[in-house]
């Protein structure tokens, strides 16, 4: 019998995540029963991955409009303006479930996916970041985890020859089956030669370029719908291959092709491959397609249209042409050694029509494909509300010093240096801070101009009260963003939540969408680009919640932008954000509490978005007039960590002083919001400064040529003792 | 002949990924863009030095730098070096140099298993006369970056004394101000960079065109690259 002919059941719909309603509406648009083809088709396009069934609802309230927005979500990446007729465009994708199942090719393939959604667009990817979470540091699995998934992020984007210039990581057991790997990319194009994906033309040739097409990843999209289980090990041939030499010749190929005036528009395969590029290009387009499967080149023979429709194979790209521009493309495909093949033509049909060894394999309405998409209002709830934690001191007798000593080896405050080395951080030679501070600093080539990159989520504060936890990530990456003298632009999402089915989850996300979306309203930061990961669950619990932030800020001269180094002893340190009277600080949810406390989920520290938008304008305006010297946000363990990083990455050390009390733990580790610590030669123009802005800075103390820190009078603790123990945590986690 | 007077050819391979940066790098220095020649060519037109850049030619496959030694464009360069002429590989350019015998010893995968992207600190050797050193001192300390994944150099016993004893050994890593060990890939007798017999063919794994100005974190980079554009027109 032949494939097309197979008579599906609802069985067969089940088994790939379809429910009965869907199955119903399949039918019924179709006035028939699909074939196996036809099937894979709907349950990809109408997967979580593909449909954002469960989130649609609540991400168009998030701001997406201002002026600067040249392309908002719907595309490949989001676009804004930079200046000089310039777009930074750039999105974050998660590819969580494969990582987890195969770390290396997982993330490789992860960083591989996001570079073409960015090059598709007809930029020149210039950057890469990345946001982790994992498992316990002690669980049995998080060492092979971390190494792979390293190792895979960094095999693909050194070969490729982007920068990996920052990212974040975390550590918690919520994540021990089912880690997190949320890869962001940013490129540079023209503003007036942005890529689309809509198809355009009846009768232009559909072009399909770059890898041949093999069985990997066959339904991925699908499986990165569904709850992982113990039987998730058996999912491997799932997960795709990939292969950043040909990901290198297809971008210098598509740039080199776009730069040609050939390319009517053009859709990277990514989850659904075939399926979704060719459904998405036409249905922007209003349009219909017509692929004869037989001209897909084909890595294994005998591929059935089912496979060919949802193989998830890499690197490779479908594209309309003008009619007269096909010799010219396939002169530089050759070039590049890379498939080129017209496999159909763009029709006025609306349909979507595969051919296939003489017959039709496929031929159903592209619209309902898209437009009757399912799109749910799932029960959610308020959320919990959290005790207020009021203890001030968790650690006894210990001093600052020795607290602190502990805490800078703590798994999530320690120094990441074992994984950003093996990064290549700097080819393309415009990487001016690569990773270990706050916002990366990449010049614009060529220019003076630079992009402040970050991506912040703190899963903690969004697990203990999501609406706030969303704020935050926001106002954190604002913060990074400032602290290195940039304005703030435009953001992209990656939310990360587990299944949105139980209302407890799908509050988490609601709650969370609608914080990020009043931070992003109030910071002018529109969101132009993102990505849903949900059902990330194992055997039933789902991960701590975790709506990443990936920013992007602009600086007009590099050289006015500030590190987080201190530059010179016998400057002043100031917190920025923090009256002077002030004697203790917020420890509910921090890593203190967490570190030294019980298990209780307290309430987290309040954002107070007007107050973040004040001290962040200051700062970057007091960077860029060169008033503040150095700048380092304050957010995962308080003030105290901060200094400490900010003398650990110079050759200088602190003498700070909370008053003439004894410093106490939740002032120095406290996790209050919208604060940061700056120095400056300049202690009375400073002060001058902020008084006029109608901003609170108190001195904390001076900046010292001594290789320690002290603390009020008599406590204090070399550097060399901190950096070993802040350099040593991950090393020793992974020897 | 002056700086700008200066012909530079870079070699690109499918796969290359800093051979824009090294004509940038060199642009910087002369004041004149460097030719950038594709794999595919036969012959090249009259230079004074070719650079193979650094990057993953050919993914990498079968062995760093083996399709690219034998890749067409490199008969041409050895021509060019059996004329005298010079020739620098950075990093996959230095592989690619030992695969095709230009200058000795292999490169073999990091001590660590690891990629390694950072700053390292190297002293100038005393060495053959060559135009890649002859501007600096002896003894002299450089602080550039590395990026790779197999740059730990290898030779046997006996050809390590060789190129040892005939001064071709260009850069060893050392002791510095950088953070991590002196010696962050296993390299044998700490060597970074090493000259054909005659000193006219230098390949190295740090990569100069990274650490161009102090913006970039340092310009140690343009110091050696100077000196050595410098050596070469006089």
């Amino acid at each position: 019998m032949s494939e097309s002919a197979e008579v599906m059941t609802f069985d067969n719909a089940a088994a790939m995540g379809l429910s009965r309603a869907e199955w119903d509406l399949i039918e019924k648009r179709l006035g028939r029963t699909p074939n196996l083809c036809e099937l894979g088709i709907f349950s990809a396009m109408w997967s979580e991955h593909c449909s954002y069934k469960s989130s649609k609802k609540w991400l168009k309230t998030l701001p997406v409009d201002g002026p600067q927005v040249v392309q908002g979500p719907g595309e490949n990446a989001g676009a804004v303006d930079i200046g000089d007729g310039l777009s930074a465009i750039f999105k974050i994708e998660s590819h969580n479930h494969p990582s987890f199942i195969e770390p290396y090719q997982g993330a490789a393939t992860g960083v591989g996916g996001i570079l073409r959604d960015v090059f598709t667009m007809g930029a020149r990817p210039i950057a890469l970041l990345n946001a982790l979470r994992f498992g316990d540091a002690d669980h049995e699995k998080t060492r092979h985890l971390v190494g792979g998934v390293v190792a895979g992020i960094g095999g693909y984007g050194n070969c490729i020859g982007i920068p990996t210039v920052g990212g974040e990581v975390n550590f918690n057991k919520s994540y021990n089956g089912n880690i997190l790997v949320n890869a962001m990319a940013v490129g540079l194009a023209n503003s007036d030669r942005i890529f689309r994906s809509a198809a355009t033309g009846p009768g232009n040739p559909v072009i399909y370029v770059g890898a041949k097409t093999g069985r990997d990843g066959i339904h991925g999209a699908t499986m990165a719908s569904a709850e992982f289980s113990d039987e998730t090990e058996s999912k491997r041939p799932t997960v795709q291959v990939g292969d950043p030499f040909t990901g290198k010749l297809l971008m210098e190929a598509c740039l080199e092709l776009m730069a040609s005036d050939s390319v009517l528009s053009i859709q990277d395969m990514g989850a659904a491959g075939l399926t979704s590029s060719s459904v998405e290009m036409a249905s922007k387009g209003g349009l219909g397609m017509e692929i004869d499967l037989d001209l897909v080149p084909a890595r294994e023979a005998e591929m059935s249209a089912y496979e060919l429709m949802l193989s998830e194979s890499q690197e490779r790209m479908l594209m309309v042409l003008k009619p007269d521009a096909t010799e010219t493309a396939r002169a530089i495909f050759d070039k590049w050694d890379l498939d080129f093949m017209p496999i159909g033509k763009v029709t006025e049909t609306g349909r979507l029509v595969l051919l296939k060894d003489g017959g039709i394999a496929c031929d159903i309405p592209i619209g309902p494909l898209v437009d009757d998409a399912p799109e749910y209002d799932r029960p959610h709830h308020d959320a919990p509300t959290r005790p207020v934690f009021a203890s001030q001191n968790l650690a006894g007798d210990k001093s600052v010093s020795a607290v602190l000593l502990e805490m800078i080896g703590h798994i999530d405050l320690a120094s990441r240096r074992w994984i950003y080395e093996q990064y290549d951080s700097q080819v393309m030679a415009d990487t001016l801070a690569g990773p270990g501070g706050d916002a990366a600093l990449v010049r614009v080539h060529g220019s003076r101009r630079g992009l402040a990159l970050t991506t912040d989520c703190t899963p903690r504060y969004v697990e203990s009260d999501p609406k706030t936890g969303g704020m935050q990530a926001v106002a954190e990456a604002y913060r990074n963003i400032s602290a290195v003298g940039a304005t703030p632009l435009a953001i992209t999402n990656n939310l990360n939540f587990g299944n949105p089915e139980k209302p407890e989850i799908m509050t988490q996300l609601v709650q969370s969408v609608i914080g990020m979306g009043d931070a992003a309203r109030h910071l002018n930061t529109p969101v132009v680009s993102g990505n849903v990961s949900l059902y990330n669950e194992t055997d039933g619990t789902a991960i701590q919640p975790c709506p990443v932030i990936g920013m992007v800020g602009v600086i007009d001269d590099v050289a006015t932008a500030a590190g987080t180094a201190f530059t010179a002893a016998g400057e002043t340190i100031f917190v920025v954000g923090q009256t002077a009277n002030k004697t203790d600080g917020w420890l509910g949810a921090s890593i203190y509490q967490a570190h030294y406390g019980d298990a209780t989920i307290y309430a987290v520290p309040p954002v107070d978005l007007d107050a973040e938008e004040r001290h962040g304008t200051f700062v970057r305006t007091h960077i860029v007039n060169g008033l503040i010297t150095a700048a380092h946000d304050i957010s995962d363990g308080g003030l105290a960590v901060a200094v400490t990083e900010m003398a650990m990455h110079s050759k200088f050390g602190a003498a700070i002083d909370a008053g003439d009390d004894a410093i106490s733990h939740s002032w120095a580790f406290g996790e209050d919001q919208g604060r940061y610590i700056v120095t400056t030669q300049d202690a009375a123009g400073l002060a001058a400064a902020a008084a006029t802005a109608g901003v609170e800075v108190t001195k904390i103390g001076v900046v010292t040529d001594r290789q320690e820190l002290k603390f009020g009078a008599a406590d204090t603790i070399s550097l060399a003792a901190l950096i070993e123990a802040y350099e040593g945590r991950l090393p020793a986690l992974m020897a | 002949m002056t700086l700008s007077a200066m012909r530079v050819a870079i070699i690109v391979f499918p796969g290359s990924n800093c051979d824009r940066d090294m004509m940038v790098a060199i642009e910087q220095l002369t004041s004149r863009r460097p030719a950038l020649v594709w794999h595919k060519e036969t012959s090249l037109d009259p230079v004074d030095l070719v650079i193979i850049p650094g990057g993953f030619s050919f993914g990498d496959y079968l062995r760093c730098g083996a399709l690219a030694g034998r890749s067409s464009v490199m008969h041409a360069v050895l021509d060019h070096a059996a004329r005298g002429g010079a020739v620098m590989g950075i990093c996959n350019g230095f592989q690619v140099l030992t695969e095709t015998g230009m200058v000795p010893g292999v490169l073999i995968r990091n001590a660590g298993l690891k990629f390694a992207c950072r700053n390292v600190d190297l002293a100038v050797c005393d060495t053959v006369a060559s135009p890649f050193t002859s501007g600096l001192a002896a003894g002299q300390h450089l602080t550039i970056p590395i990026a790779h994944n197999e740059g730990n150099y290898f030779a046997d016993a006996d050809e390590l004394r060789r190129i040892e004893d005939n001064g071709q050994v260009a850069f060893r890593y050392v002791a510095g101000a950088a953070f991590g060990p002196a010696n962050p890939n296993g390299a044998a007798n700490d060597i970074a960079g090493v000259l054909s017999p005659n000193g006219r063919v230098m390949g190295m794994m740090p990569h100069p065109e990274r650490a161009m100005s102090p913006e970039q974190g340092g310009s140690d980079g343009a110091l050696f690259m100077s000196k050595a554009l410098e050596s070469l027109v006089s």
